[in-house]
């Protein structure tokens, strides 16, 4: 019936490429696994065995070269850029450095920051979150005001603030990412362990004597795992944006590590006559976010989907 | 609804308070502030006689309601980088540069991302659809400082067209031309915005687009475009709406990457600028004035979306 009243539309099944494209990672995803273990993972366990350089000294006799396909520029005789080689197939830095080599070790500083940061926030986020569903009372009040709060501070702002109080440094970018993040994963967590507490396996374990800890730890959290699975996989590409751009400010990880963002925030003085410096770089925030991003709504309709508005 | 105006007030109130005393304590950790007051030289008479002046002397509560009268009077002390001159005369004077910027890339999101997700629900699964998706992505998925060199690179560089930095003005009695400076910024900074809200419409049009009184509205033969936008946007624009709470926080968050990266001389860079010279007084103030407009922010979101939408009231 709802067919004859609202005529389907046909007229339009262009682009079918497009649309193959984003039907096959969705339904396989392939794709986004494989752009994945590409350009982030692989890069970042094994960062020593396939970057060739130091990535943080360079040549300074190597400095600025173009990628290895650029040709070499001359103005009345003198040299304005020298040619592209391919011992440094995407260029060298202001210092010398191997643009390649520091874009792989890119990789692995992402990756350390954004897991590390992750399973600490998920860990205190579900703690918070199963206590305070399970519990309720003015507990739940007193963490769901600590969560209204943390979501209401803008993550830069906190970061600013951090990272002149403490020092821009590793830690500092840790700690804010976990202080912004935790809260997402315990109002998620209070919800489900609301609805879950209710149910009558939960009844029968009481009375079959079970200890709060052991309900909580035994019966609920299991329950609960797919949606911290799904969540951690959809803030990962959160969480690498939100370190580069710390980085690209100033208040994130300091030089020289080798940090995307502050590959970037390099690249942005010398942008004029060395455009590979930032480029590439930042391609690799891209590629590592999208690919994560693509993997955590595959894992979202498959797991859990109940959080399509996440 | 008055009981609920109330609790979200009260919960803007807590939410300030906690920012306040975060700042506080963060400029406690970052060291004593005698240290910056004081020459190396100074005696310990000095010590004592500064920090009885400055009430450093008293428990750090006393110190704490201080500092809050302090706020609330708008008096965040001397800038240690720009020498003689108050953290708020500094931040006053960038807050036009920065409300200009965010207007500009406020309205471009908007008005891109409404037709866009408009057309892009009407025409689900076709190859608009899918573009639209990948927009989406790119969009979530794009580091905004680096979307911003790159536009500065092929429009400013390689160009020509536009200036790469610094700042023009929307306002007619500069002079004319310089409006060319705002468009990098502005495209910038609305970029990641323009996908949220379009998936935004997107998923709330398709919810309306599948009700009864759309189909009835069909039925009756009104023309499928006044279907559209008259029956299916209106009420499909609530969701939307509260996301707007969310937006401005993302352009402040925003404005300080965009105005760092185009050195756009707003409040974001001032912060950056501070930042970098260890200039607690100033970021501390650009800090309390970007949460306050935020938390605000949100706090009005909240009432309107409870006035326009009954049930939240009562779920809340």
């Amino acid at each position: 019936m709802a067919n004859l009243i609202i005529p389907k539309r046909n007229a339009f099944y262009g682009l079918p490429v497009l649309g193959g494209f984003f039907a096959i990672s969705r339904r396989y995803p392939f794709v986004a696994i494989f752009i994945l273990l590409v350009f982030l993972v692989i890069p970042a366990i094994f960062a020593n065995q396939i970057a060739q350089y130091n990535p943080r000294v360079g040549k300074l006799s190597e400095r600025l070269i173009p990628p290895a396909w650029s040709e070499g520029e001359t103005v009345e005789g003198i040299e304005v850029r020298k040619p592209g080689t391919w011992a440094h197939p995407l260029g060298t830095d202001k210092q010398g450095r191997d643009v390649l080599t520091r874009v792989i070790y890119g990789a692995r500083v992402s990756l350390v920051v954004a897991v590390i940061s992750i399973i600490l926030a998920g860990c205190v986020g579900t703690t918070l979150g199963l206590m305070a569903g399970f519990f309720g009372g003015n507990l739940d009040h007193l963490i769901m005001r600590l969560v209204d709060v943390c979501i209401s501070i803008p993550a830069i702002l906190l970061a600013l603030v951090l990272s002149i109080a403490l020092g821009p440094s590793f830690q500092t970018v840790i700690i804010v990412i976990v202080a912004i993040f935790w809260s997402r994963y315990a109002r998620l967590i209070r919800g489900e362990t609301l609805a879950i507490k209710n149910q009558d396996y939960i009844a029968r374990a009481k009375v079959a004597g079970a200890s709060n800890s052991r309900i909580i730890a035994r019966h609920i959290f299991p329950n609960v795992v797919n949606t911290i699975v799904v969540l951690a996989t959809l803030e990962v590409g959160q969480v690498i944006l939100l370190e580069a751009s710390l980085s690209f400010l100033g208040a994130g990880l300091s030089r020289p590590t080798p940090a995307w963002g502050l590959m970037v925030a390099e690249g942005r003085e010398l942008l004029i006559t060395a455009w590979w410096v930032a480029f590439f770089p930042g391609l690799g925030i891209l590629l590592a976010v999208m690919s994560m991003n693509l993997l955590g709504d595959w894992l979202r309709d498959k797991l859990d989907p109940k959080l399509r508005n996440v | 609804m008055q009981r609920f105006v109330i609790v979200r007030v009260l919960h803007a109130v807590i939410a300030l308070f906690a920012v306040s005393i975060i700042v506080f304590a963060l400029a406690r950790i970052s060291g004593d502030p005698l240290d910056t007051l004081l020459d190396i030289d100074a005696t310990e008479e000095d010590f004592a006689r500064v920090s009885a002046y400055w009430g450093l002397d008293q428990p750090l509560h006393l110190q704490y309601l201080r500092y809050l009268g302090n706020i609330f009077t708008g008096n965040f002390g001397e800038s240690i980088r720009w020498q003689g001159r108050s953290a708020l005369e500094l931040l006053m004077e960038r807050v036009p540069a920065t409300l200009e910027l965010a207007f500009l890339s406020l309205l471009i999101s908007a008005m891109l991302a409404l037709p866009i997700g408009v057309l892009v629900a009407v025409k689900k699964d076709t190859g608009i659809d899918y573009l639209g998706k990948l927009f989406a992505l790119l969009g979530q998925s794009i580091p905004s400082f680096w979307l911003g060199l790159i536009l500065m690179w092929v429009f400013a560089v390689q160009l020509g067209l536009l200036p790469t930095s610094g700042r023009g003005s929307i306002f007619p009695n500069v002079e004319a031309g310089s409006f060319k400076h705002l468009i990098l910024p502005a495209i910038t900074l609305g970029w990641f915005q323009v996908a949220a809200l379009m998936r935004l419409i997107r998923s709330s049009m398709l919810e309306v687009l599948d009700t009864e009184y759309v189909k009835l509205a069909r039925i009756k033969g009104i023309p499928e475009w006044k279907v559209v936008w008259k029956h299916c946007l209106r009420n499909a624009m609530i969701a939307p709406l509260t996301y707007f709470g969310l937006i401005l926080g993302g352009l402040m968050t925003g404005s300080v990457v965009t105005e760092t990266v185009f050195t756009w001389p707003g409040v974001g860079l001032l912060a950056i600028d501070a930042l970098r010279a260890r200039d607690f007084q100033v970021v501390q103030s650009v800090v309390v004035f970007f949460a306050a407009i935020y938390i605000l922010s949100n706090l009005i979101v909240d009432v309107l979306y409870a006035y326009l939408d009954p049930r939240i009231r009562y779920t809340h």
